[in-house]
C-alpha cells in the first residue's frame, strides 16, 4: 500500500510537469509562432497588441478547455470501466457522445443561436437520450456482460447517430463543420466554454471522488458488493448518472472524440494498480495531458489548417483495444 | 410444402427487385416513365433520356447491384466461416482495409477524385483493394488466434481495425476544407456517387465468377455449418476449405470496396433476412440474400441521390439508418 502511494505521487508529480511543458506549447505553437516572452507579457503585462489578444483570448482559454476536456474524458471512462467491468467501455465507443453530438448538429442545422448555453443545452439533451439507452442495455446483463455484445451495441448504435449527424450536415450546408462535430475538435473554444467545462470538470470530479469507495467495491464483481451490504444496481445507477452531465460538457466543448476514455484508465491502472480513489484523479490528470498533446498535434499536422483531433486519438487508441480485446475469452 | 414456400418466395423477391429497378430507373432530377424506360432500352426514346439512362442509371445500377451482391455474399460466407451472425466484412474491417489500399493508390495517382484515374489504374485499383482486404483479414486472423480463433474476439478485434482503419482514412484524406470531409465519407461510408460503365465492365464479371464458385460449392457450406466434428467426419478438409471461402469473401469484399466504399452492415443484414425466409441451407438462401441485397442497395441509393436532390447523401449512411435498428434487434432477440 506504501509503495503504491508513492507510485502514485510519483506519477502526479510527472505528470503536472509534462503537462506543464504542454499548456506552455500549445500556447505557442500553432499557425503564429508565439515565443515565451510574450506569453509572460500576455499574462502579467497585458496590452492591446494583436499578438498579446491572440494569447488571451484564443490560446489560452483553448488550451485551458482542452485540458479540462481531457480531464472528463478520462474520469468517465475510469468510472465506466469500474462500474461495467467491462475494460473497453467509454463514453464514445458506447454512442452517448454521438448521440450528445446529433443533437448539437440538429441545433446548428434548426439556426438556433450558437451559444455555449444552447450547446450545453443541446449536448445534455442527447447524452440524456443516448445514456439512457446505454443504460439498458448495461444493467439487463450486468452479472454475465458479455463485452462483445455491448460494444456490438455501442457501436451500431454510434454508426447510427453519426448518419444522422452526417444528413444533418450534409443538408443544412455545414460540411466543413462535419469533420469536427465527427472526429471532435476546440476550433472555437472561448473562456465561456472554459467556464463551463471547468466548473463540470471539478464537480464530477469531486462526486467520482465521493463515489470511488463504491466503484471499488463494485469493480469486485456484484456478488462481492452484495455481501458487503451495497446494492449493485444503485451504484451502477447513480455512477451512469453522474457520467451523463460530464459527458455532455466534453462534446459540447470538444465535440466527439473518442478512445481517450478507453486509453487513459487502462495506462493508469497497470501503473497503479487497482484502487479508485487513486486512480480516479490520475485518469484526470493523464487525460488532461494527452488530451493537451493530441490537440498540438491536431493543430500543427496540416498547419495552418486543423485536423480533427479524434483522428488522432483513435490512432492511439486502437492499439489499446485490440491489446484488451485480444484478451477476451469465447 | 417448403420447395412451394421456396419458390413464392422468389416470385415475391423478383416481384420487387423489379419494382426497384423501374424506381431507380425513372427516378432522378430528370423524371421517366416506365413505358419509356422500355422504350429507351429498345433503342427508341429522346436524346436526353437515352444520356440519362444509358450513360448514367444504368452503369451506376448495375455497379450498385453488383456491389450488393458482393457484399451481402461476402457477409453470409464470413458468417458460415467464423459461425457468429453477427460477422459483416464492414463491421470487422475487412472493408475498411480495402478503402485503405483504395486511398493511398489513388492518392499516389492522382490528387483529383477517382473518377479522372487513368485507363490502366482503373484495372489496378480493384486489385489493390483485394489485396488491402487481404492483409486486414491476415492481420484480424492473427490478432484473434491466441490459442484458437473465437468468434467473439474476432468480433471485438474486427470492431477495433475497423475504427483504426477509418480513422486512418480521416487522417490520409482530409486536407483541411470543406469538400475534402466529403470524401472522407464516399470511402468511410460508402457512395455510389461517380459510378460509370468503367467500373461496370470490371466489377460486373468479377461478382458472377465469385458468386458461381460460391453457388457450386453449396453443399461445402452447408457442412462447414454444422460442428466441426461432423464436418471432419464428413470428409471435408476444415481449414482448407475456410481458407478457400475466406479468400473469396476478401476478393468479394475488396472489389466492391474498391468502387462503392466501406458500405456496412449490408451484408450482415442480408444473409440474416433470407435465412429467417428459406432456412439454412446455402443453395437457397444464398440466392435470396443477393436478391434482397440486390433490392435494398437500389432502394438504399435511390432515396439518397433523390430525397434530398440536388444533395446526395453517401448510400452507405442510408443503409446504415435502416441497417442500424435491425441488428440491435437482432442483437436483442438474441439473449
Amino acid at each position: 500500500m506504501k509503495r503504491n502511494n508513492k507510485n502514485a505521487i510519483t506519477f502526479t508529480v510527472c505528470s503536472i510537469f509534462i503537462l506543464i511543458v504542454g499548456l506552455i506549447l500549445g500556447v505557442s505553437l500553432g499557425a503564429t509562432q508565439i515565443g515565451i516572452s510574450e506569453i509572460w507579457h500576455s499574462i502579467f503585462n497585458y496590452s492591446e497588441q494583436l499578438e498579446l489578444v491572440l494569447i488571451r483570448d484564443v490560446r489560452i482559454p483553448r488550451v485551458l478547455c482542452v485540458l479540462f476536456t481531457g480531464g472528463i474524458l478520462g474520469v468517465t471512462g475510469a468510472m465506466i470501466q469500474g462500474v461495467t467491468r467491462n475494460p473497453i467501455a467509454e463514453p464514445s465507443l458506447l454512442g452517448v457522445s454521438q448521440g450528445a453530438t446529433l443533437v448539437i448538429a440538429i441545433f446548428y442545422a434548426m439556426g438556433i443561436s450558437i451559444n455555449t448555453t444552447n450547446v450545453m443545452i443541446a449536448a445534455l439533451i442527447g447524452s440524456i437520450f443516448s445514456g439512457i439507452i446505454v443504460i439498458g442495455f448495461i444493467s439487463r446483463k450486468a452479472n454475465n456482460s458479455s463485452i462483445t455484445k455491448i460494444l456490438l451495441a455501442g457501436t451500431a448504435m454510434s454508426t447510427f447517430f453519426i448518419s444522422l449527424t452526417t444528413i444533418v450536415g450534409l443538408l443544412s450546408n455545414q460540411s466543413q463543420l462535419l469533420a469536427f462535430w465527427v472526429a471532435g475538435g476546440f476550433r472555437n473554444a472561448t473562456w465561456l466554454d472554459f467556464k463551463l467545462v471547468s466548473v463540470i470538470a471539478t464537480i464530477g470530479l469531486i462526486i467520482a471522488l465521493l463515489l470511488s469507495k463504491k466503484i471499488n467495491i463494485l469493480s469486485l464483481g456484484d456478488d462481492v458488493a452484495i455481501s458487503l451490504g451495497q446494492n449493485p444496481e444503485k451504484i451502477r445507477l447513480i455512477t451512469l448518472l453522474v457520467m451523463i452531465p460530464m459527458c455532455a460538457g466534453a462534446v459540447a466543448v470538444g465535440k466527439n472524440i473518442g478512445f481517450v476514455g478507453l486509453i487513459v484508465p487502462q495506462i493508469v491502472r497497470k501503473i497503479l494498480g487497482e484502487d479508485y480513489r487513486i486512480n480516479i484523479p490520475c485518469s484526470f490528470l493523464f487525460g488532461a495531458v494527452l488530451l493537451t498533446y493530441a490537440d498540438i498535434a491536431a493543430r500543427m499536422f496540416l498547419n495552418p489548417y486543423e485536423t480533427p483531433i479524434g483522428i488522432f486519438t483513435a490512432l492511439i487508441g486502437v492499439p489499446f483495444f485490440i491489446a484488451v480485446a485480444r484478451k477476451e475469452k469465447g | 410444402m417448403k420447395k412451394k414456400n421456396f419458390k413464392m418466395t422468389v416470385l415475391i423477391l423478383v416481384a420487387l427487385l423489379f419494382i426497384s429497378l423501374i424506381l431507380y430507373l425513372s427516378w432522378g432530377t430528370y423524371k421517366i416513365g416506365p413505358l419509356d424506360i422500355i422504350n429507351t432500352l429498345l433503342g427508341g426514346g429522346t436524346k436526353l433520356q437515352k444520356a440519362a439512362l444509358l450513360n448514367t442509371r444504368i452503369p451506376r445500377l448495375l455497379v450498385g447491384i453488383s456491389v450488393g451482391i458482393a457484399l451481402s455474399t461476402a457477409g453470409a460466407l464470413l458468417q458460415t466461416i467464423t459461425k457468429n451472425e453477427l460477422a459483416d466484412s464492414g463491421i470487422i474491417g475487412i472493408n475498411a482495409g480495402a478503402a485503405v489500399a483504395a486511398v493511398i493508390f489513388i492518392s499516389l495517382k492522382t490528387e483529383d477524385y477517382y473518377s479522372e484515374l487513368g485507363a490502366l489504374s482503373i484495372y489496378v485499383l480493384p486489385l489493390m483493394a483485394i489485396l488491402g482486404a487481404g492483409i486486414s483479414a491476415i492481420i484480424l486472423y492473427f490478432l484473434s488466434s491466441r490459442d484458437r480463433v473465437r468468434p467473439k474476439r474476432l468480433l471485438l478485434i474486427g470492431l477495433g481495425i475497423n475504427a483504426g482503419l477509418s480513422a486512418f482514412i480521416t487522417f490520409f484524406t482530409f486536407r483541411g476544407g470543406a469538400g475534402d470531409y466529403n470524401r472522407v465519407l464516399i470511402w468511410t461510408f460508402g457512395s455510389l456517387w461517380g459510378s460509370g460503365w468503367d467500373y461496370a465492365k470490371i466489377i460486373i464479371p468479377l461478382v458472377i465468377i465469385m458468386f458461381t464458385l460460391v453457388i457450386m460449392n453449396y453443399k461445402k457450406l452447408d457442412v462447414l455449418n454444422l460442428s466441426d466434428e461432423h464436418g471432419v467426419c464428413l470428409g471435408l478438409n476444415l481449414n482448407k476449405e475456410r481458407k478457400k471461402f475466406l479468400t473469396i469473401a476478401v476478393i468479394l469484399a475488396g472489389a466492391a470496396t474498391a468502387f462503392a466504399g466501406n458500405i456496412g452492415f449490408i451484408g450482415l443484414i442480408c444473409p440474416h433476412i433470407a435465412r429467417r425466409l428459406v432456412g439454412p441451407y446455402h443453395k437457397n438462401f444464398l440466392v435470396i440474400s443477393a436478391i434482397i441485397s440486390a433490392v435494398i442497395i437500389l432502394l438504399a441509393d435511390a432515396v439518397s441521390r433523390n430525397l434530398f436532390s440536388p444533395i446526395e447523401i453517401p448510400v452507405g449512411i442510408t443503409i446504415s439508418i435502416f441497417g442500424v435498428p435491425y441488428f440491435i434487434y437482432l442483437m436483442m432477440k438474441e439473449n
